[in-house]
């Protein structure tokens, strides 16, 4: 088993949330695991990514080779794009729709979603939307993972265990409403 | 034993922890910071009161380390590249006078110049003082290195220095610990001169240096950080340094090749191994994380020996840091590239925060230069330098941490006056304050904005050196202080700033302005753990 994962966003959006709730179920499986992340400057509403390698056996790079990644992970469609020739044969790109406008040249968002449209495997949805609608919009990227989880190779219970896990401080409220996020996220349908 | 999943810096910080460490000294830097942050949030290092410490720079950070070597406990300062230079009289001198208890210096490079001005090698400063350093390939390895790093720092009595870049200091992967050893209890050196670097000791000290050299080329060479693997196909070898060598590996996984491969991971160079590789194969492929160190060493001047194909002949590109894919390319080995970027694709500069305070400082300061030509602001390191983008383009240089006032200075004396410096708290401490005491003696025009957020922001908040204490520094400095002027950087005292900056624009002399407001990334972290009340911890 071999998942090589792009994380991608914009700084302060909290895309390392979604690479550790990854993280620690992958550690729970008994796999290896390598996660790369920014740190410094690009943090400051710049765009971040953070390369997630997942292994069964040892993993030497810590950065994913160009054209060999085999997900995109996105939280912003704009940043989702900047990442495409990380991309390998038969990836997947999932990705939020709402972009996060701090530039004074974003590109027409339909003209980002023809794109992302026009690649053969890809998800895209309202992330932050559908986490509105379930009134918790902070839990906009566990709606993202849970569209990304049937591409992951890590069984749903893993992940929702981290989510357990790793919420546990917060309270039972935070976790039900990260959980319920993750399930719309793995429903969702195009 | 459970692995543990660690940052290759906070590997290093286990590493030191495990080892005995009795204090740690920085001033934080990427990538370098968060082997200190990690120090500060350890319950470990709480519970066996090891010291760390925030220093006002990395010079004093690197001589608390000495004086705390010299009283005979396991001493480390950790900084990024640039910091180096900062403490290099202090670190060069260290070898001369060697070490008592451990003195491990760490030093993180950030080639491909993520959050830095430079991509410097810090190896370079390794073999300018002497010392043995130690470059390591992965986390398992930075951990490993850095607890064996102390006792060997204690064997030759020397300073021993841990490079690494900023890849490794940024990734997690497992790592297995050791056993954890107690701290030393502290001894002053046998030899009590062997600090005081008289002319007439220093010689002393310097010749026992150059005769250790040799026993560190000796360790090298059986270091088990530094592996020979032979191979049969002798048309190529390949010398991977540091980090490079897991790129390696990951273009050698599953394929069939056999070249010699020398691994490199703890310098001086080992020499034996070098000649062996150079005579056992055709030709040699050098990957190094940073400047051709080996390669031009192997290359010589004229380049007349063995074929060497590196960073010097582009085989690998001459800058920038190393990627699986740049080392492929080198091997011969086919690149491999996803679907291209799109042409619509736009750039995504770091910005300064809805509502940082620098915002509201730079409208009102470019609104008061309105009144005269451009290019007469010095600016300094820190979120503050992000001024220089739009929307504001308000800087004009940023060169080293505490430039903006003494350059400010130079060019009011070249006749650009006012001259305006603008520097953020931490670094005014870092670096500002004996710039400040040269324009307060040459009675200089210029007008110093110190931006008072109250924190290290661009490094994530550490401990500002003298919060609450900046008007007085600048006032025991020699500043008149009537010319001491404190305001808020809010957007409804936009008027008001602009009157009170004019008034120091109008006169002749040094001017301080210091804009005082908290960030808001600290704000927000506060309000947070405010709201979330007991619940944590």
């Amino acid at each position: 088993m071999k998942k090589d994962i792009i994380l991608a966003g914009v700084g302060g959006q909290g895309i390392i949330s979604i690479a550790t709730v990854i993280g620690y179920a992958a550690i729970d499986m008994g796999l290896h695991l390598k996660q790369s992340e920014v740190h410094g400057m690009s943090q400051r509403g710049g765009d971040v990514q953070s390369n997630l390698r997942l292994s069964d056996k040892v993993i030497h790079s810590d950065l994913i080779p160009f054209g060999q990644a085999d997900i995109i992970i996105s939280v912003e469609p704009l940043e989702s794009l900047r990442y495409l020739p990380m991309l390998g044969p038969n990836a997947w790109l999932i990705t939020s729709i709402t972009p996060f406008k701090n530039i004074p040249n974003y590109p027409p968002i339909e003209t980002i979603l023809d794109k992302i449209r026009s690649l053969p495997n890809h998800v895209a949805l309202d992330a932050e939307g559908m986490a509105k609608d379930l009134g918790s919009p902070k839990s906009a990227n566990m709606v993202i993972l849970g569209a990304a989880s049937p591409f992951l190779e890590i069984p749903y219970e893993k992940l929702q265990q981290a989510i357990r896990a790793i919420f546990a401080k917060k309270g039972t409220e935070i976790i039900e409403a990260n959980l319920k996020a993750l399930q719309a996220g793995r429903d969702f349908k195009e | 034993m459970e692995k543990q999943l660690l940052l290759g810096d906070e590997a290093i910080a286990q590493g030191a922890l495990d080892a005995g460490l009795s204090g740690i000294y920085a001033y934080p830097g990427t990538p370098s910071t968060e082997i200190t942050e990690y120090v500060e949030h350890s319950r470990q290092a709480r519970e066996t009161g090891v010291k760390y410490s925030w220093a006002a720079n990395e010079k004093t950070a690197m001589e608390g380390a000495i004086g705390m070597s010299y009283a005979g406990k396991r001493a480390m300062t950790c900084m990024k590249h640039v910091g180096l230079n900062v403490a290099a009289d202090a670190f060069i001198n260290a070898a001369i006078t060697g070490a008592n208890g451990a003195l491990v210096v760490v030093a993180a490079d950030d080639p491909s110049m993520h959050s830095s001005q430079n991509e410097q090698d810090s190896r370079f400063y390794g073999k300018f003082a002497l010392v043995p350093i130690f470059e390591p390939s992965n986390q398992q390895e930075a951990y490993d290195m850095t607890y064996d790093a102390f006792a060997f720092s204690e064997k030759y009595k020397l300073p021993v220095m841990i490079r690494i870049t900023t890849r490794l200091a940024h990734s997690r992967a497992g790592v297995a610990r050791r056993p954890a050893l107690p701290q030393r209890k502290g001894n002053l050196p046998e030899d009590m001169r062997q600090f005081v670097l008289l002319p007439a000791i220093a010689r002393r000290r310097y010749k026992q240096l150059l005769k250790t050299h040799y026993d560190l080329v000796a360790e090298s060479e059986k270091s088990s950080y530094n592996l020979y693997f032979e191979g049969k196909d002798k048309s190529k070898g390949i010398i991977a340094c540091g980090l490079a060598y897991n790129y390696l590996m990951e273009n050698l996984a599953g394929k069939d090749v056999s070249y010699p491969i020398l691994k490199i991971s703890q310098y001086p160079i080992p020499r034996k191994m070098i000649e062996k590789i150079c005579s056992d194969c055709k030709e040699i492929l050098i990957l190094e994380d940073g400047y051709p160190m080996i390669e031009e060493l192997l290359r010589g001047y004229l380049n007349t020996g063995v074929t060497i194909h590196g960073r010097m002949d582009g085989t690998i590109p001459r800058d920038g840091e190393l990627n699986p894919n740049i080392v492929a390319v080198g091997l011969g080995f086919p690149d491999t590239r996803g679907p291209e970027v799109p042409d619509f694709m736009v750039g995504r500069p770091p910005s300064l925060c809805a509502g940082c305070p620098h915002i509201d400082t730079y409208v009102a300061l470019l609104e008061t230069l309105e009144q005269y030509s451009k290019g007469r602001v010095f600016s300094d390191i820190g979120c503050y330098t992000l001024g220089a983008l739009a929307p504001f383009e308000a800087i004009n240089s940023c060169v080293d941490m505490g430039a903006s006032i003494t350059m400010a200075k130079g060019a009011a004396d070249a006749g650009l006056t006012p001259a305006i410096a603008v520097i953020g708290d931490s670094t005014f401490t870092h670096s500002g304050i004996t710039g400040l005491l040269d324009a307060v003696n040459d009675k200089a025009n210029v007008k110093v904005f110190i931006l008072d957020n109250g924190t290290t922001a661009m490094t994530g908040g550490q401990k500002s050196a003298a919060t609450g204490r900046i008007e007085s520094i600048c006032a025991g400095v020699g500043v008149d202080p009537a010319h001491i002027r404190v305001i808020k950087p809010l957007r409804k005292n936009r008027e008001e700033n602009v009157r009170i900056i004019n008034e120091e624009l109008a006169y002749d002399g040094v001017s301080v302005i210091i804009p005082r407001r908290e960030c808001v990334v600290e704000l927000n972290k506060k309000m947070r753990a405010k709201f979330a009340g007991k619940s944590n911890e």
